[in-house]
Order: structure tokens, then sequence, then C-alpha cells
């Protein structure tokens, strides 16, 4: 499989676009016409041919663009990347992991070759050929978590795990919800998830974190998490809210189905080998309004999804105040038809839009 | 989200191994070394970790878990030491006995309830007897890394010490022997009291040992999550025993020399686990029905939930009573 890069932007002009094969990989969250938290995991070892889940780190059209914005914002603030002092066998742990797994699923983009301690890495898309030795830090330009982690889409927790609990305690940081990890670094898991409303009283993360503490090595595990996103941005940090925050309030009935996104992450969970660390990484997907609605069945489910959808979720995933224009929107493309059971597009068996 | 729906499989991935080496240490520990029969590295461990070893006992499947004592850089190898245990339930013995170089085995992948603190300043180890065996790898692990260790060791007799000598030549000024035939004893509270901030304490050793150590630390102001245990718990025999297992519909008969679990698992139910040791808290099990007394031996449910009578932990706990009902 050879990919083509896209050109593109996620920022100032957001020249960001799906190819249609992207569209139709689009890892589409809400498996029936409601939506609800739940410990909603399942072991992430593999999928089907194409789909986002078939490799263990996903590389797609959007890698090389995705990259150039990581290396923007780390540029303006070098913060969104951080390591505790005793994260940096992680860091080696995880750097391991995803230039094996590259390497083995993607030979024709990417390659290593290890003697011993001595390693050579190529990275074909990004222009990169670099040898140095592992587990020394002094041969790489940076530290490990931060050298693989510029050339790996999305973002990346490093979970300490001491007494029962997870810790955070190292990342790369540049893609995500409206949380920050300068803010949460050194948190506990109860800690960190403290904002989301809801979840604490269903003892949902008192689950999740038992779960989380057994992932095993050679079986991780992965979840959808899912939130809206008013144009193709990355980068919806707290620390530049005041530059996205107003873009909200920029949607209209015309722009919608070009401005308004479904932002969706794909949550895997491995158990980082030397350190006994949990490796969390956050891939981001973004897609339009207009692009979704191409798949007809995800159109139908989107609008009953948002329009049934709690109160203090809405709020909560920043989109209370446009609801009523997405749900103006995507009600254009509800016909009340029933919708097939499953995340997948379905574009043989569901009907075209009735109206 | 079910993309691809697959269950999660009961206890770990497993590695197919062939026994490449058996080397007896003295007259009652044994070490054992496995190669992969791929021929492949195996996967990197953190030091701490076990593996469960699966044995085929006359068709009789038998899970026992074992830290990984070799060195965790070294993936050409793995291996374990085992003590015989001749009262035990016939695990060890079965290793002791049995097995022989070129054996094929299942090793399951390593698992880490007992992983060094990375921000500790320095280690201190405390050993009894055959606790030695994770030290062996957090030694190595450490020594790599350059970090302050040292290691106090109680073994019952010269003779009996495993891997003692090997341990003072090596590292003369980092490892202590204390030997019980000859009077030694660790002083505990002057070790403790002249540790720099930072340091972190590992026990691992008989139950007495490990509560000596907790208790010893915590009159002297240690926090509690500066000091580690690991107790080996193995599953104790125990009077036979009937379980009705309500969600699969079958009565098993629990024999005196093999856990809840494992009665569980002949009956060809899969039941979940990680440790089999009691401290994983993986095969939690409700209980549906109880008329009898619970003999809870595992280090996860708390005391509020042994007294509950709800909740059990089949991979070291038995039951007395008239009938008991799981969820399973």
């Amino acid at each position: 499989m050879t990919i083509q890069f896209n050109e593109e932007t996620f920022r100032d002009d957001y020249s960001f676009r799906n190819s249609d094969r992207a569209i139709r990989r689009f890892p589409f969250p809400f498996h029936e016409d409601s939506y609800m938290y739940s410990v909603n995991m399942e072991r992430h070892q593999g999928g089907p041919a194409g789909s986002v889940y078939e490799m263990r780190f996903d590389v797609d059209e959007h890698y090389v663009s995705e990259m150039q914005d990581r290396a923007l914002v780390l540029s303006e603030d070098p913060l969104r990347c951080q390591s505790l002092p005793h994260m940096t066998l992680a860091g080696w742990d995880t750097l391991e992991l995803i230039m094996v797994s590259k390497s083995e699923d993607y030979p024709d983009l990417f390659e290593l070759h290890r003697d011993g301690d001595r390693w050579r890495w190529i990275n074909k898309p990004m222009g990169i050929d670099h040898s140095f030795t592992f587990l020394d830090e002094t041969t790489l330009p940076c530290g490990p978590l931060e050298y693989i982690t510029r050339q790996a889409q999305g973002d990346f927790a490093v979970l300490d795990q001491r007494d029962d609990m997870l810790y955070m305690d190292a990342g790369m940081v540049t893609t995500q919800a409206d949380w920050s990890l300068d803010f949460d670094i050194g948190m506990d898991f109860f800690e960190w998830h403290a904002p989301v409303p809801l979840a604490h009283e269903m003892g949902i993360f008192k689950r999740a974190l038992k779960f989380l503490l057994n992932v095993r090595q050679a079986a991780p595990a992965r979840r959808l998490n899912w939130t809206m996103t008013v144009n193709p941005l990355l980068d919806t940090s707290p620390e530049n809210y005041h530059k996205w925050g107003v873009q909200k309030a920029t949607l209209t009935s015309e722009n919608i189905g070009a401005k308004q996104h479904l932002r969706v992450e794909l949550q895997t969970f491995h158990r980082l080998p030397r350190s006994n660390a949990l490796l969390f990484p956050i891939r981001c997907y973004l897609i339009a309004f207009q692009d979704l609605v191409t798949i007809p069945k995800w159109g139908r489910r989107l609008h009953r999804v948002v329009r049934d959808l709690p109160e203090e979720l809405a709020d909560y995933k920043g989109f209370i105040a446009n609801r009523p224009l997405i749900l103006d929107y995507l009600g254009r493309y509800d016909d009340g038809l029933p919708t097939s059971p499953g995340v997948w597009p379905d574009l043989e068996m569901e009907p075209p839009l009735q109206k | 989200m079910s993309a691809a729906p697959q269950k999660t499989k009961a206890g770990a991935e497993k590695i197919d191994v062939i026994v490449s080496a058996i080397v007896p240490l003295n007259e009652l520990v044994t070490r054992f070394e496995f190669k992969r029969t791929d021929g492949a590295p195996f996967p990197p461990f953190s030091p701490g970790s076990h593996t469960v070893v699966e044995m085929d006992d006359d068709r009789r499947t038998r899970l026992n878990p074992y830290s990984l004592m070799s060195d965790p850089a070294d993936t050409s190898t793995y291996a374990i030491s085992v003590r015989r245990d001749d009262a035990g339930r016939g695990g060890s013995l079965f290793l002791h006995n049995r097995v022989e170089v070129g054996d094929r085995m299942m090793l399951s992948y390593p698992v880490n309830l007992f992983p060094l603190d990375l921000r500790a300043r320095k280690h201190v180890f405390l050993a009894g007897g055959i606790g030695i065996t994770p030290f062996m790898a957090m030694i190595a692990h450490l020594e790599r890394m350059g970090h302050r260790w040292e290691l106090h060791y109680t073994c019952r007799s010269k003779a009996l010490g495993t891997y003692a000598e090997d341990l003072t030549l090596k590292h003369p000024n980092k490892a202590h022997v204390y030997y019980d035939d000859q009077e030694q004893r660790i002083a505990l509270e002057e070790l403790l009291d002249g540790q720099p901030l930072g340091t972190h304490v590992y026990v691992c050793g008989p139950k007495g040992m490990i509560e000596w150590v907790h208790r010893t630390a915590a009159a002297h102001g240690w926090p509690e999550e500066n000091v580690h245990s690991e107790e080996f718990l193995a599953p104790q025999p125990g009077k036979p025993f009937e379980v009705r297992l309500c969600k699969s519909g079958i009565t098993v008969q629990v024999g005196e020399n093999e856990s809840l679990l494992e009665a569980i698992e002949r009956c060809g139910v899969d039941a979940p686990f990680l440790c089999r040791g009691g401290s994983c808290g993986q095969c939690e099990t409700d209980v549906v029905e109880a008329d009898g007394t619970f003999d809870h031996r595992d280090h996860w449910l708390d005391e509020e939930e042994h007294a509950s009578g709800k909740k059990i932990m089949p991979c070291v706990s038995r039951f007395v009573g008239k009938s008991l009902v799981l969820d399973r």
C-alpha cells in the first residue's frame, strides 16, 4: 500500500481535506442511534483490511501534514512535550514499540535495522535516516519520547503505574480535545479525569482504572471517544482557547457543512515492557459534516445521537450553543428510516436518503 | 464500538518455549532456563515480573507463577528458580522431577505486580529465602542503568543460600547475606534509619518477614508508598467442597489439591485470571449464594469485602460449608 500524502493545513486557511477513501475508513464512533458512556474496550489486535483498526499505529494521508502541524505547535510551546525524570525508560519503550510496529506494518515507508544496541531508523515520508544507540540519549537530538512522537500521528500520554494507580508522568500532546499536559502532568487517573461529568457517578472511572492496570504485554486494548470541532483544528488546547474558542461563534447555516467537524479519538493502550508503564496514544480523526453525510447511515444516526444527547454531555463536549444549528443541518439528512447495527458505512445495504 | 469484536481471552498471551538448561543450585532450588521454540528473541520485561508456567502433568494442566530472575536485557533466555515444595500441590515437584532439557512448555507473557519505583534515588532489597528471585532481575537492571541499590538477604544456611555467593562475590559492598543457622539477623531498624531521602524498600519472602518490614518501617515514619512487597502466595490445599456455577449451569467438586479456579477451568469454563496468586484482582467472582464459611486467602479484596461474603478470589481462596453458588 502506497499512500499519497496530502499537502494541507490545520490552521489559517484550513486546507485539510479527506479523500473518498479517508471518508469511508473514518472511525465512526456510534454503533447504535444513541450514545452514553461505557468502558467500551476491546482488544487492539488488528481489524478489517484498510480500516483504521488494522495496524498498531495507523498511518494515513494526513501523516506528513500532521507532523508539520505538531512541529509548529512545539516551536511555539515546548511544554507540549514533557517527561518526568523517571520516565526516560518508558520513552525508549515507546520509541521501540512505534519503530518496530511501523517498520513491520508499513515496510515500504519505514525501515528499522538493529544490530544489538546500534539501530538505524529510516522514515521515508519525512526524509529521515538516522543511526543511534538504543538506550543512549546522547545519540538522539532530543529525548526518545519526543523524537519518536514527532514522527507519529496522535497524542501520546505515558502513564507510570505505581501502587495500583496510574500517573500522567510524560506525554506529547498537540492534537488534544481541550486538555493540557502541562496542567495534568504528575496527576493521578482520578485527578486528570475530574472535569468529566456523570461518568464518576456511574463508576466508569473505577472500572476503567481496574481494566487499565491489568492491560498486559502483547495484549493492547482500544476504545473510541468523540467530540465536535469547528474548523479542522488539531490543536484545540486550553493554552490556545483564545484563538479557537471564538471560532465556534462563526458557525452559520450556510457554512456548517464545511466548518463543523466530528472529531473522533482512537485511543489505544499498550503495556510497555521495560518500564511497566502504560502507553496511551490518542489518535485524532476529523471529518467535515458535509463529507460525513455522504454516508447515508452515518447522517441519519449522527442526527439522532446529537438530538438525544444529555445536556451535560453536549455542554462538556463544547457544542451546546451550536446544537440547534447542528440539529437543523443534520435533520436534513435524517429521513427516519432504521439504521443497521454497528459502525460500518454499509453503503451497499443502506438506502439513499429518502427526502 | 465493536469495530472487530474479539473476546478477551482468559489469562495472558503465551510463548512456546523449550527447556534449554536445568541447573540444580542446592538441595532445594533448581534453575530452569528457556529458549523460544521459534528461535526469536523473548520480549523484554521489567524487573519484578513473573511468568505463569503451564505444565502438562498427566493431562492435568498446572499453571504456576514464578518470578523471572534472568537479566531483563538478555532476550535470548528466560530463567526461573524454583524451590521444591514437598508439601505443596505438586507444581514444583513436577518441575523438579519430571521436566527435562528439551521439553516443550508454555510460558505466559511477563506480568509485573512487583515493579521498581523508578523515581527512587536508591533501592533497598530485603529478601528471605527463595524471595531472592525477583531481586536477581532488579539488580541486573539497576547495575546496567547505574542506579544505587543494596541487598539484605537472609537464608537458612550457607548450603541453602541460593545465589548468595554469586551475589557477594560480584557485589561485595552492596550484597549482604545473613545465615539463620549462624544466628545472623538483619538489623532492620538501623538499616531503615540510615537511608537517604527518596529511598524505596522492597521485601520479598515469607509472610512474617513482609509484615515485620511493613510494621517496622511504619513505626519509623516511612511513607507507605516507599515500602513494596511481594509475597509468594501459592494456593494451599484444603478440604474438598462443592460449588455451583450458575451462569454455566454446572456443579463442580473442588478437590483437596486443586484451587477453586483450577476446578472451574477443569470443567471447561473460561474464567479470567492473571497472577494466580491472590493479588491482581483479575479472577474476582461474585458470590450469588453461600451457606458456610469462606476461607479468604487473597490480598486483593479488603476486609470489608471479605466479611461481606459477596466476592471471592478463586485462585487462592476456598470455602467450607453446605453450598456455594458463584456468578460464573
